[in-house]
């Protein structure tokens, strides 16, 4: 401690030294590894599966099935837009197509992880309120923290790679999707569960036949600001040598070439605007629908129309 | 065992219920003090919604409860099916005590036993008419096609075959009240809770349904627990009526009873402005024969119109309109009492005739 104490300025005399103390942790997950190896091989299994597949389609085929998921999802206009910005996508740069895909891999592992996560927490924290007071702090931190100070502990203890860049982006684009489920939850009309109360239904139906039907607009739209967070986090993770679109960017700004970041940056936009107009189509409600299930709409319903028009 | 008609199917005793954190101190307090709700409110922080409610429910009577928002009618209704839990008291269904009823059979209770009708419909909106319909059955885990037939039936018995495949906010606020009503009849329950049922909708509508309501009530004889803030409605539909006020049921009685001898100037009040035509009897309003007699002395009643002491006032005044005499009231061939134009004028109006002493009902 200093000598010449300050009443005005104690801060600065004062050192608790948590700096060091926490600096520990990167000790223990370096002391801890072998235990998150065997995780790691099973999750970068997945992760490499999941990109594989998404490279083997060829670029045409994947265009047009993802055309057809946003017609099923979101409608014919969205459709339009999903087919010009991929096409976009692809003419940006030779390499891009197969540099989006790879992105597009992290970004499903992570939301996917997010959803197993997050759906359950935010069942939770709609049902009570002691859980809801206790996580919210946490949401908030992962929220706000800044992704570097994070991302130096992950690497310590897990290494450099797609599943540390996975858990980072898990790490903050989380919150979204527990609090809208928590607030999907707390907004169904009440007179209606205890409607499904009156009629002998158990907690456990009203959880699957009445709260969750009726919260899903609100928790798909969580699930699309899920993704969209997970797509800004593509460049960080880069950093911890995630492949990519981001890569792209990280590497473009080493070397201050402002052509290949636009490419790169341009990429993570064309795939942000995909992804997010499709989540969105699929949180609309039924009344906005006109009322007809999604087997009677898009490129589904015109098959079936057409199937029954030849019986 | 037998069914006997006057056997009770809901009995509530002694039903209280507090609201707030220190309810069972609140309720304690109550017991020992007699403390009185604003001691309560300003001690314990506690809102006292059922005030030692206590009444039963005979098999196949419909009984309304009647009384103003804020009255604890909705809190009360809600005990029955243990959507609410009481502070002290019991309800006993058909001789079981549903408080001490385990989660399983309580929900069986529901799903079996009890139907619900709510004020604001409570329709599940991502649920087709027939979903909704069938939903207590399929809580129970009936297989669809069976369900879908009893759901059949039930949308069938309100009148809106042909809707089943649309969803609720398609439907008008009426026929969406119908659905309400095939909700809770499609599992075939004995008892009925109806939570003013008809409050929301327009009064041509409301009148609809309630004959409706009343049709199907006298078609499947179900037990009825119908809450209202209408007396209109409560008369209209009720064997009996409760009329609650702040919590406490300050009267229960057939609807004659409750506007011929108001137990107090609340109810008093309410019923004021109830036309009495089609609910007072002439037993209510005559003299007897004997008592009429003595002061007009004894004349040839031949000439007079005769009615029984049963017939309502609608009925005296069209006697009336169509003689100058009094009307005579005979039971079983016998004249029992005289009806004077006075007494009859007097009783449309409410009020007792003060020229003579009233009448014992017979």
């Amino acid at each position: 401690m200093d000598k010449t104490f300050d009443w005005l300025n104690p801060f600065a005399s004062i050192d608790l030294g948590i700096g060091e103390w926490a600096d520990g942790i990167k000790g223990w997950a370096m002391a801890n590894r072998s235990v998150i190896q065997p995780l790691k091989g099973f999750f970068d299994g997945v992760i490499a599966r999941i990109e594989g597949a998404l490279q083997a389609v060829p670029p045409v085929i994947m265009l047009l099935l993802l055309v057809l998921i946003a017609w099923q999802a979101a409608g014919r206009r969205v459709a339009v837009l999903v087919f010009c910005c991929l096409v976009v996508l692809g003419l940006l740069d030779p390499m891009a197509w197969s540099l989006a895909m790879t992105t597009l891999a992290i970004v499903i592992s992570s939301v996917l992880l997010c959803v197993m996560i997050g759906l359950p927490l935010g069942i939770l924290a709609g049902k009570s309120d002691r859980f809801e007071l206790g996580v919210r702090p946490v949401l908030d931190t992962m929220q706000t923290i800044p992704a570097f100070v994070y991302l130096v502990p992950v690497v310590m203890m897990i290494g450099i790679g797609n599943v540390s860049g996975v858990i980072v982006t898990i790490i903050f684009a989380l919150p979204p999707l527990v609090r809208l489920t928590s607030l999907g939850i707390r907004s169904v009309n009440p007179s209606v569960v205890e409607a499904a109360r009156a009629f002998g239904a158990t907690p456990r139906q009203i959880l699957f036949k009445v709260e969750l039907p009726l919260a899903t607009p609100t928790i798909l739209a969580g699930l699309n600001q899920t993704i969209m967070l997970s797509l800004s986090m593509v460049v960080i993770a880069s950093m911890i040598s995630v492949k990519g679109l981001g890569n792209e960017v990280l590497r473009a700004m080493g070397r201050l070439d402002a052509g290949k970041a636009i490419v790169g940056g341009l990429g993570i936009v064309m795939l942000a605007i995909v992804l997010d107009r499709i989540t969105q189509g699929l949180g609309r409600s039924g009344r906005q629908r006109g009322h007809r299930h999604w087997w009677q709409t898009g490129p589904v319903g015109l098959v079936a129309a057409l199937l029954q028009k030849r019986n | 065992m037998t069914i006997s008609p006057q056997e009770d199917v809901i009995r509530c005793e002694g039903i209280w219920k507090i609201f707030g954190q220190k309810s069972q101190k609140a309720m304690e307090a109550i017991r020992c003090e007699g403390l009185s709700k604003k001691d309560i409110r300003e001690r314990f922080d506690c809102v006292v919604g059922v005030q030692d409610a206590t009444f039963s429910v005979r098999r196949g009577e419909i009984f309304c409860i009647m009384g103003l928002s804020g009255s604890g009618k909705s809190t009360l209704i809600r005990h029955i099916n243990r959507l609410i839990e009481p502070t002290a008291g019991a309800v006993i269904i058909e001789g079981q005590n549903v408080n001490a009823m385990n989660p399983r059979d309580l929900r069986a209770l529901r799903a079996q036993r009890i139907g619900m009708v709510f004020q604001n419909m409570a329709l599940m909106p991502h649920r087709t008419v027939r979903e909704n319909v069938a939903f207590a059955l399929e809580v129970r885990g009936l297989p669809e096609d069976k369900r879908n037939a009893v759901a059949a039936q039930a949308i069938e018995a309100v009148d809106l075959t042909g809707w089943e495949k649309k969803y609720p906010d398609e439907l008008s606020g009426g026929m969406q009240q119908r659905v309400g009503l095939a909700r809770a009849i499609a599992a075939d329950p004995t008892i009925l809770l109806m939570d003013e049922p008809f409050s929301a909708l327009d009064p041509l509508i409301r009148k609809q349904l309630q004959t409706k309501f009343m049709e199907l009530s006298a078609e499947l004889h179900k037990t009825t627990l119908f809450i209202t803030h209408d007396l209109d409605e409560a008369i209209r539909i009720g064997d009996r009526i409760a009329i609650m006020k702040d919590g406490v049921l300050v009267q229960i009685g057939t609807p004659e009873q409750i506007v011929t001898e108001p137990a107090d100037d609340y109810v008093a009040e309410f019923v004021g402005g109830i036309s009495k035509l089609d609910l007072v009897t002439a037993a209510r309003i005559m003299q007897p024969l004997a008592q009429y007699n003595q002061s007009h002395g004894a004349g040839d009643v031949t000439a007079w119109p005769v009615a029984g002491p049963g017939d309502k006032l609608n009925t005296l005044v069209d006697l009336a309109v169509g003689s100058e005499h009094p009307i005579l009231i005979k039971a079983d061939g016998a004249a029992v009492g005289v009806v004077t134009r006075r007494a009859l004028l007097r009783g449309i109006q409410g009020r007792e005739d003060q020229s003579q002493p009233q009448a014992e009902a017979v």
